[in-house]
């Protein structure tokens, strides 16, 4: 029941995009098209919930017995950046279609703050290992589910008349808006 | 070759300068003909540099143009001040990543370039977020997560990778500091605006009684004013082009 808990309010409640502002870059950058959105959302899937995984592993049992929590943000980033290319290397030699669905997005997510975000929020939030895992899973579940939403949102805007000046961008941002004001309606849920 | 032609040649700025022969030409003299280059080349080296300075502002701005480091932006500015921290603070990580990738560029290999450049973002990001602890604990609490994530604010990595990575010291503090101030700008433009919609008060000092709307102060609104604020900032840049 808690791990459920966890999840809808990860997903519905405080969305990471939508309500935290996690991950906008690539919320804006890689959301004109469904399918490149479905290969994003599956990338950062795979990657925040390993990195959750292995940055709670480091900071329980490396950093606070030796009282170097202050280093968190440079062990984190590293962690992250060399994780991503290991997934990267692993990937092309188990499963070349699925290396070559998510590809060209692995190298974005070091930079994308939603993964380093939600590993420094797991561990500022005393989760176990366990917690920590299915809240990474939900964020990521939240992120896919803004994303994909999203794109089918700006596919159909293509092809819709906008005025000159709010064409691509701006408009994407007032229809973010939008999109946030229905997902406050789930405040209160849990 | 002499301290002053070097000066001249326009390495010791970090930018190359081009020395027109042609209007030394005319002096006789090799003393005199120098001290012209230098002045002629410190001149088109100031112009440069507010160029590179002034390109953050607004031509080239991380928000409202490049659409970079959009996280902290919509997430940090509630209100006008913290936006202004914020500006502020990654405006020093971004001057200071500059300054240090700029020095050591020609130690690192090109392979392990980004992880390099990561830990000297992440190094003083690390040191910003000790002092603001210690001296500005309100602000520190106010942009809580976003403070540590100036790690992966993409304008920093951006700069560093394809500014600092090829240009001499002085202009990639000067880029930093143009960069940093624009983002800075862009912060505090956008929390002035939400904290005048949400709260009818700018920088703290309450100007219109009662409730403002509340929205703008909250998630939606951060997407709305800064979509309108695009529109605006591209009617500007339309208009002094």
């Amino acid at each position: 029941m808690e791990y459920i808990l966890i999840i809808i309010a990860a997903v519905f409640v405080s969305n990471i995009v939508l309500n935290q502002f996690l991950g906008i870059c690539p919320f804006i950058g890689v959301s004109s098209k469904v399918s490149t959105a479905f290969g994003m959302t599956g990338a950062v899937t795979f990657v925040m919930v390993i990195a959750t995984l292995v940055t709670y592993i480091i900071f329980q049992y490396v950093l606070v017995p030796f009282q170097l929590e202050y280093m968190r943000t440079i062990t984190f980033i590293l962690v992250i950046a060399s994780l991503v290319q290991l997934v990267e290397i692993i990937l092309k030699k188990i499963s070349p279609p699925l290396y070559q669905a998510l590809g060209i997005f692995l190298p974005l997510i070091t930079t994308n703050c939603a993964v380093l975000g939600v590993a420094v929020l797991a561990v500022q939030k005393d989760f176990n290992m366990l917690e920590s895992v299915v809240f990474a899973a939900g964020n990521a579940l939240g992120f896919g589910l803004a994303l994909i939403t999203f794109s089918g949102i700006r596919e159909y805007l293509e092809l819709k008349s906008v005025p000159k000046r709010m064409k691509g961008v701006p408009i994407a941002f007032i229809v973010a808006g939008l999109m946030a004001l229905a997902f406050m309606g789930f405040a209160g849920m849990v | 070759m002499s301290n002053l032609s070097r000066m001249a040649s326009g390495t010791r700025f970090g930018i190359r300068c081009r020395v027109q022969p042609s209007s030394v030409k005319a002096l006789e003299g090799k003393r005199c003909r120098e001290i012209l280059q230098i002045k002629w080349c410190l001149q088109t080296n100031t112009m440069n540099q507010w160029k590179n300075f002034s390109k953050g502002l607004l031509k080239e701005n991380a928000v409202f143009a490049l659409f970079l480091g959009l996280c902290p932006t919509l997430g940090v500015t509630t209100s006008a001040i913290n936006g202004l921290g914020m500006g502020l603070a990654t405006t020093f990580v971004l001057v200071m990543s500059n300054l240090v990738v700029s020095l050591v560029k020609n130690f690192i290999p090109d392979k392990v370039r980004i992880p390099s450049f990561i830990v000297i973002i992440a190094t003083f990001v690390t040191i910003v977020e000790m002092v603001m602890k210690a001296y500005v604990p309100v602000l520190f609490d106010a942009l809580g997560l976003f403070i540590p994530l100036i790690v992966v604010n993409c304008i920093v990595l951006g700069r560093a990778e394809a500014f600092a990575s090829k240009n001499g010291v002085w202009s990639s503090i000067v880029d930093g500091a143009g960069m940093g101030l624009g983002f800075g700008l862009a912060l505090t433009v956008l929390g002035s605006v939400r904290e005048i919609l949400g709260s009818g008060s700018i920088f703290g000092f309450k100007f219109i009684a009662g409730d403002g709307m509340l929205v703008f102060v909250l998630a939606p609104g951060a997407f709305i004013a800064l979509g309108y604020l695009i529109v605006l900032a591209n009617m500007l840049k339309e208009k002094t082009s």
